[in-house]
């Protein structure tokens, strides 16, 4: 995966496709520690410890489609590259929390890429879904939900209206600027 | 900074404009998007579509996702359905190609028969 932006919509889409009704996205910095973490939480349907152990197999898959299933295995190789790791806690009826550790300088740490555009996406896919993206580096903090949105658009209006799914992309995307500022949207190293 | 009042702006241009044909949906495009389609970059080709879409001002198609449709190496792949459920299939897109889709195919209703995945060696 070319950006974290990308390993970010692969695992979202699992929760998608666990049933999930609500999922929150947190993306924090923590300069001093050089610490980068993704966490995706959902009320999905859960998974069995049994099951936990096996997702980060390349060839375990719910699929019927193929027999491969590499979202998990490529994000774990990618957290591993970046001196972090992966973890997944869950439970069965309750929902899946993943957490994703990276060192912000390894050099083989991805970009964090395109948040804005993936969530705007994933919203315009599936309108009944209820996201929250919070951003946070030191003192400083953003959240998008999905909620807050719905609040101001009323019945008539639909999320996945065009001019709707702009500006949750932008609101995103100058959320993440504000945040980690940097070029590109990547994270400073330094202070 | 985006503001909820701007959003509230493009609320009510939204009800300015609604006739009550634009409530139903006359196509659908769904894009592979499981880690096959990922990879082969399948999230700029639904930018792309929602780009265009907006930008010609379609709010009768609706954009959406699905997991991985079987043929991997053809990704990323695009189904664009009628409401009728004729569905016609393309593969391996990029933005440019689906620029192209929407003016002809679904703006124009002639398929793109170039990029269909009867088009491409399997």
């Amino acid at each position: 995966m070319r950006d974290l932006s990308l390993h970010l919509m692969d695992v979202v889409r699992n929760s998608v496709d666990a049933g999930a009704g609500k999922i929150e996205i947190y993306i924090e910095a923590d300069i001093q520690e050089d610490i980068l973490k993704i966490t995706v939480k959902d009320n999905g349907r859960g998974m069995e410890d049994s099951t936990i152990k096996k997702v980060t197999d390349p060839f375990y898959t719910t699929r019927t489609t193929r027999k491969v299933g590499l979202g998990i295995p490529l994000f774990v190789e990618t957290c591993r590259r970046s001196q972090g790791d992966l973890t997944i806690k869950s439970e069965l009826g309750k929902g899946t929390e993943i957490t994703a550790v990276m060192k912000i300088s390894s050099i083989d740490r991805p970009p964090i890429g395109d948040i804005g555009n993936t969530v705007a996406g994933l919203q315009a896919s599936e309108t009944e879904i209820d996201y929250v993206v919070g951003f946070k580096c030191g003192d400083k903090d953003f959240t998008y939900s999905t909620e807050e949105v719905r609040q101001v658009l009323g019945n008539e209006v639909s999320l996945d209206n065009p001019q709707v799914i702009g500006w949750i992309e932008e609101s995103i995307t100058e959320g993440l600027e504000n945040i980690f500022g940097g070029v590109l949207n990547e994270i400073p190293c330094r202070t | 900074m985006k503001s909820l009042a701007e959003l509230e702006k493009i609320r009510q241009e939204a009800l300015e404009r609604m006739s009550p044909r634009s409530d139903k949906e006359r196509m659908r495009v769904v894009v592979g998007m499981a880690t096959c389609g990922i990879a082969a970059g399948a999230r700029p080709v639904m930018q792309a579509f929602l780009d265009e879409l907006k930008k010609r001002n379609i709010n009768d198609v609706k954009v959406a996702m699905t997991g991985c449709i079987g043929v991997c190496k053809l990704e990323p792949i695009v189904e664009v359905v009628d409401s009728d459920g004729t569905k016609v299939t393309y593969v391996k897109m990029t933005p440019d190609k689906a620029a192209r889709v929407v003016a002809e195919h679904i703006v124009n209703g002639r398929v793109v028969a170039d990029y269909t995945i009867g088009a491409a060696e399997i």
